[in-house]
């Protein structure tokens, strides 16, 4: 019997059309894309107002501010990342469909990272202007920016498949998954000073390179493994 | 050999089983500790560099040392509970956890007075081994957290067990982390090439202390476990033979 | 005995780590105790309730 006859779908359609579906979810209901956003620009603004306005001081502040905003925004946008999944039962279906669950965790991570993430690197340079960034930084700060979402992302999705359906699961969330978020911050934040300084930022990126490769290599199947248990 | 392990699985074996180790353990350690507290603030030789400060390493090292042991407790008994599908060893899990947070606390607590007087601060932030430390409390906080928001046990064993090996990636980096970045922090001086760094001394009385530790920890954690199978078999017979004797007429 | 507790001008460091580490440990024992006698207590209740029924 061909492939044809029985209906199966491959592994990179199945994939994509998880992908399609979140990203075209997402395109209906624009609030998802444009709260975060707001929230990452409004939380940036946060600190000059109330640390003061001297121009030193922000351009010093700016990598830490940027990216502690950035996380903050990632963490929040989580928990509705399996929320209206578990709720109409069609979590339940991509659980038992013959599609990996892993690849599917996978596809719903990078659905997340293309509503949240990547909004959030673009406008980034943006808010590293009003932070008085010099201009050298920001390519830098993006670079780590992207690195650094994809991996909130994909650790996200393990807190996120961890704690769906459970009460008050967003601040359960956001404890979770900031222990492993932290070593992203530390280093997105320290490159992107180092970038100011102008010395080498290559041992940085190369660590956040890293870290993004080993979430995106295992948190897949951690991610799947805590769906079923979530889901029973 | 192995009946002997399947029946330590079995609720009611551990909880005798235990019973009857748990003080062995608890004199074990306590003697080992005060041999080691004795001897480590009164006999051993004054550190050149560090003057009597550095005796702080007698408590510092055993605590550092057991959080990290008790997470690799409580991740390979959350990793066996999970492929095995032991209940007793989920139990182990979660008796390991508050102890292990104690530990960390510990460590960080009695490592910041030591960093006080030697380095001149109480926490450093850029420090690799301070900052992973302190994210390994923070992993015990939510394997806790988690454990508590989820109401049905079997659920909860089996999410935490995810969420404890997850984090268990932090472990080498805490132990590495001295060698892979910058660090205030000293590197190894037990376990390197060449022997321990440091005069005997200075070392047995460290050794003790580790090894009074771990005996503690031992018995503190059968401790926790037999309370946490209590409750968990609350509704079975053998539980009801334990509370009730037969001479009990309820 | 003064020198004891002076520890060459670190005995403020010393005896308030050696000190928090007993306490920390005194807590673990009476606190796994107690939750023992606790759960030990529960159990007896519940199991009496539900016999009585």
């Amino acid at each position: 019997m061909s492939e044809k006859a029985l209906n199966m779908p491959s592994l990179s359609s199945g994939f994509l059309s998880v992908v399609r579906r979140d990203v075209l979810l997402a395109w209906k209901r624009p609030g998802d894309v444009l709260n975060p956003l707001f929230f990452f620009a409004m939380v940036s603004t946060l600190f000059p107002l109330a640390v003061g306005p001297s121009s030193e001081q922000l351009a010093f502040s700016g990598p830490g501010v940027v990216w502690v905003a950035a996380l903050l925004a990632a963490l929040l946008s989580l928990n509705s990342l399996f929320m209206s999944d578990f709720e109409d039962g069609s979590l339940d279906q991509l659980i038992l469909s013959p599609q990996p669950l892993p690849m599917t965790a996978l596809a719903k991570a990078l659905a997340h990272w293309l509503i949240t993430g990547l909004p959030l690197v673009l406008v980034s340079p943006l808010v590293a202007i009003t932070f008085q960034m010099p201009a050298q930084t920001i390519s830098v700060m993006m670079v780590t920016l992207t690195f650094g979402t994809v991996s909130l992302s994909l650790l996200g999705s393990i807190g996120a498949a961890l704690t769906v359906g459970l009460h008050r699961g967003t601040a359960l969330l956001s404890l979770l998954i900031l222990p492993l978020a932290m070593p992203i911050l530390i280093f997105g934040a320290r490159t992107v000073s180092l970038a100011a300084a102008d010395d080498a930022v290559s041992a940085g990126v190369y660590f956040l390179a890293a870290y993004c490769m080993l979430t995106l290599t295992l948190a897949p199947f951690a991610t799947a493994a805590a769906l079923r248990i979530s889901n029973e | 050999m192995w009946t002997f392990f399947h029946k330590l699985a079995s609720p009611p074996h551990f909880y005798d089983l235990a019973a009857k180790f748990i003080p062995w353990f608890a004199v074990i350690g306590a003697a080992c500790v005060a041999y080691g507290t004795i001897a480590g603030l009164f006999f051993a030789p004054a550190d050149y560099q560090q003057g009597d400060a550095f005796r702080i390493i007698y408590v510092h090292v055993p605590s550092a040392y057991l959080s990290m042991m008790a997470y690799m407790v409580m991740a390979i008994s959350a990793a066996i509970g999970l492929i095995w599908r032991i209940k007793l060893s989920h139990a182990v899990a979660a008796a390991a956890a508050p102890l292990g947070a104690w530990f960390t606390f510990l460590a960080l607590m009695t490592g910041s007075i030591w960093g006080r007087p030697m380095w001149g601060t109480w926490w450093e932030w850029g420090d690799p081994r301070l900052t992973s430390e302190l994210l390994m409390l923070f992993l015990y906080f939510g394997y806790m957290a988690l454990r508590a928001a989820i109401d049905d046990t079997a659920k909860a064993d089996k999410a935490s067990a995810v969420l404890a090996l997850v984090g268990a990636v932090n472990i080498p980096i805490i132990h590495f982390s001295v060698e892979w970045w910058s660090s205030l922090h000293q590197g190894a001086t037990l376990v390197r090439e060449g022997g321990p760094a440091i005069q005997t001394g200075m070392l047995y009385p460290l050794l003790a202390m580790i090894f009074g530790f771990t005996f503690i920890f031992g018995a503190l954690i059968l401790g926790r476990v037999r309370t946490e199978v209590l409750f968990r078999e609350r509704r079975s017979k053998w539980v009801r033979k334990l509370v009730l004797p037969e001479g009990d007429q309820a | 005995m003064s020198e004891i507790l002076s520890m060459g001008n670190y005995g403020a460091y010393v005896w308030s780590s050696f000190g928090l580490t007993m306490i920390v440990l005194v807590i673990c024992i009476v606190q796994g105790r107690s939750r023992h006698k606790s759960v030990l207590k529960d159990v007896v209740i519940r199991i009496k309730a539900m016999e009585s029924k």
